[in-house]
């Protein structure tokens, strides 16, 4: 009886010893853990100040006038607006089929072998820096598609009434068309590693029993896999939505920086993060910097919609995959 | 009956035969983007390339103050990225799970994690560089410390949440406190898989060029001070690419080989660091 309680002393005298250094080091992780909200706070709020003077001077208008003149000190935000929306959707439109292709053949069709080396392979072309596309976009991809694509697109399809009006011009390799090429093969492996592991999450049982009343491949992945997993497939999406939008150097190689919107996809534009990066170290001026910096803000709107929204998809998956 | 088994044998080889031209097109640019720089590259190596300073056009030079400038920016960045990653995501792991105050951190984190480098940089311009009233490299280690964060901590709770909850409670028996059990035992059984994300996040960083335009610039010249602008690699190769000069160009191309290069093996690194833990335990 002593004895457990002299136990239960000592115990608790190193429980209290102990207890100064658990919160003195829980508080310590608290503070770190805080000072990520604190990061996205100060972003938040160094681009709603900075944004202001030009917000305040221009209205709403800065939203929907395509001038950028700093000469008269116009500025307005549609072009590189329009420039982001229309690269990134031709981002999607080309990555997520050929994504969705990769990641189908990953889980459901190459030998076990050939599973890790591809999916390794895949990630390293993620990890290749966007600037490394950017040389590679200016220097081989924009002079291959100034003398093989936009020859052919204007040909064939520039002929067509209607969507013709998309690939009119001359071919300049450099230009909206260009910078959706490079986006899309810069998506590609964000979008196919979300969809592989979406797939992976299906259970084995459901593919199983669906082959075993004689489905084929595809019947199983457009049937079970795809109805399945949906939910992440488009969280995937979105994810790769979220980096088109905001990727700068490979658009700022080849989109040629203009701030006009021209219907033609082979004519040179600009996007928010192109415009910023060529811009905001020479921009002389307040109204100047200010725009810009409202250009930044926009962006960051924008993505920050997509993410989270993408993270809410995927966090809801989580729970499905979990119960 | 046939027909219908024909056709729908067909759709089959159909799907499976575009998933594997989908394969196919996605490793082709892998293979293109590392062979035009291979090629272009090596002609920019040579000793010229790690002696010299980046020249006017016109004339040879390397890229001496750019890769030491990197360096520089990169080591600072590590040096506060890693503990305050490492720090948040042992929050979220040990004292945070299943509280909604944690769900808000990782839900931000992940944010973070995505976010547009260039909006790091506009960040980082607005709260460091507009008040100290110039450019500076330590403006630029900042901006890359903030990119780095959010990896380690998501990877830093990923890898601490593997270890068996056994563990902690053997060394909590033993009456340990718990920063104790957390420092002694948690990370120790994590620490290959910490290490791994930190050399991501470095991979992750080393090539990034949107936020160091607005903080660290650019510098013509060999400079060890951090209040003034730093040259580094990316920046670099941005100008000297899109510029007419075909020095300038060679440079670029050369600039951009080693940056790939030693991106490459820190991942492979990180890959085998990642594959030996688990073979271990």
């Amino acid at each position: 009886m002593s004895a457990e309680i002299a136990i239960g002393r000592k115990g608790r005298a190193a429980g209290r010893h102990g207890a100064f250094g658990d919160a003195a080091f829980k508080t310590l992780t608290l503070a770190f853990a805080v000072l990520v909200l604190v990061v996205l706070a100060g972003v938040i709020a160094s681009l709603v100040l900075g944004a202001a003077p030009a917000l305040e001077h221009f209205g709403f208008n800065f939203l929907i006038t395509e001038a950028w003149n700093p000469v008269t000190e116009k500025f307005g935000a549609l072009a590189p607006v329009y420039g982001t929306l229309v690269t990134s959707a031709i981002a999607m439109l080309i990555g997520i089929p050929v994504a969705f292709g990769i990641a189908l053949f990953i889980t459901e069709l190459c030998p076990n072998w050939l599973k890790r080396p591809l999916s390794i392979m895949i990630e390293l072309l993620a990890a290749i820096p966007s600037i490394i596309y950017g040389i590679w976009g200016l220097f081989v991809l924009a002079p291959f598609v100034q003398e093989h694509i936009e020859p052919a697109l204007i040909d064939t399809l520039g002929a067509v009434p209607g969507i013709g009006l998309l690939f009119q011009g001359p071919p300049l390799g450099i230009g909206v068309l260009t910078a959706g090429f490079i986006l899309a093969i810069m998506v590609l492996p964000f979008i196919s590693a979300v969809m592989r592991d979406v797939f992976e999450t299906v259970p084995a049982v459901l593919g199983e029993s669906t082959y075993a009343l004689g489905a084929t491949t595809s019947e199983v992945v457009w049937r079970v896999v795809l109805p399945y997993a949906r939910i992440g497939v488009f969280g995937g999406i979105l994810l790769g939505l979220g980096r088109a939008l905001g990727e700068t150097m490979a658009v700022t190689f080849v989109i040629g920086n203009a701030h006009h919107i021209h219907a033609s996809l082979l004519q040179p534009g600009t996007t928010i993060s192109a415009a910023l990066a060529n811009e905001f170290t020479e921009a002389v001026g307040d109204l100047y910097l200010s725009s810009l910096i409202a250009l930044g803000l926009i962006l960051f709107v924008i993505t920050f919609i997509v993410l989270a929204l993408a993270k809410l998809l995927l966090i809801r998956l989580e729970k499905q995959a979990g119960s | 009956m046939i027909p219908l088994y024909a056709r729908r044998r067909l759709t089959n080889r159909i799907i499976i035969g575009l998933s594997i031209a989908a394969t196919g097109f996605g490793l082709l640019w892998l293979v293109m983007v590392l062979g035009t720089l291979l090629i272009n590259g090596a002609s920019a190596i040579g000793p010229a390339l790690f002696a010299q300073m980046t020249p006017p056009p016109g004339s040879s030079g390397g890229l001496l103050n750019a890769i030491a400038g990197s360096v520089v920016m990169t080591g600072i960045a590590t040096l506060i990225g890693t503990p305050t990653g490492i720090l948040a995501g042992t929050f979220l792991a040990e004292y945070a799970r299943g509280s909604q105050f944690g769900e808000l951190v990782r839900f931000i984190n992940d944010i973070l994690l995505s976010a547009p480098s260039i909006i790091i940089g506009l960040f980082v311009y607005e709260a460091m560089v507009v008040r100290m009233g110039h450019f500076s490299a330590w403006a630029g280690a900042v901006a890359l410390a903030i990119i780095m964060v959010p990896v380690i901590v998501r990877t830093t709770e990923d890898m601490l949440r593997l270890v068996p909850s056994a563990l902690r409670e053997a060394a909590a028996a033993l009456g340990a406190p718990k920063w104790k059990v957390v420092v002694m035992v948690t990370y120790r059984a994590a620490l290959q898989g910490m290490v791994t994300g930190v050399l991501l996040a470095i991979a992750r960083i080393s090539g990034e060029t949107a936020p160091l335009l607005f903080t660290a610039l650019n510098n013509q010249f060999w400079s060890t001070d951090l209040n003034r602008p730093m040259a580094n690699l990316p920046v670099v190769i941005f100008q000297f690419a899109m510029s007419p000069y075909a020095d300038w160009q060679v440079l670029a191309w050369g600039g951009a080989l080693l940056i790939t290069v030693s991106i490459l093996v820190l991942n492979i690194t990180a890959r085998i660091l990642a594959a030996w833990s688990s073979f271990k335990s």
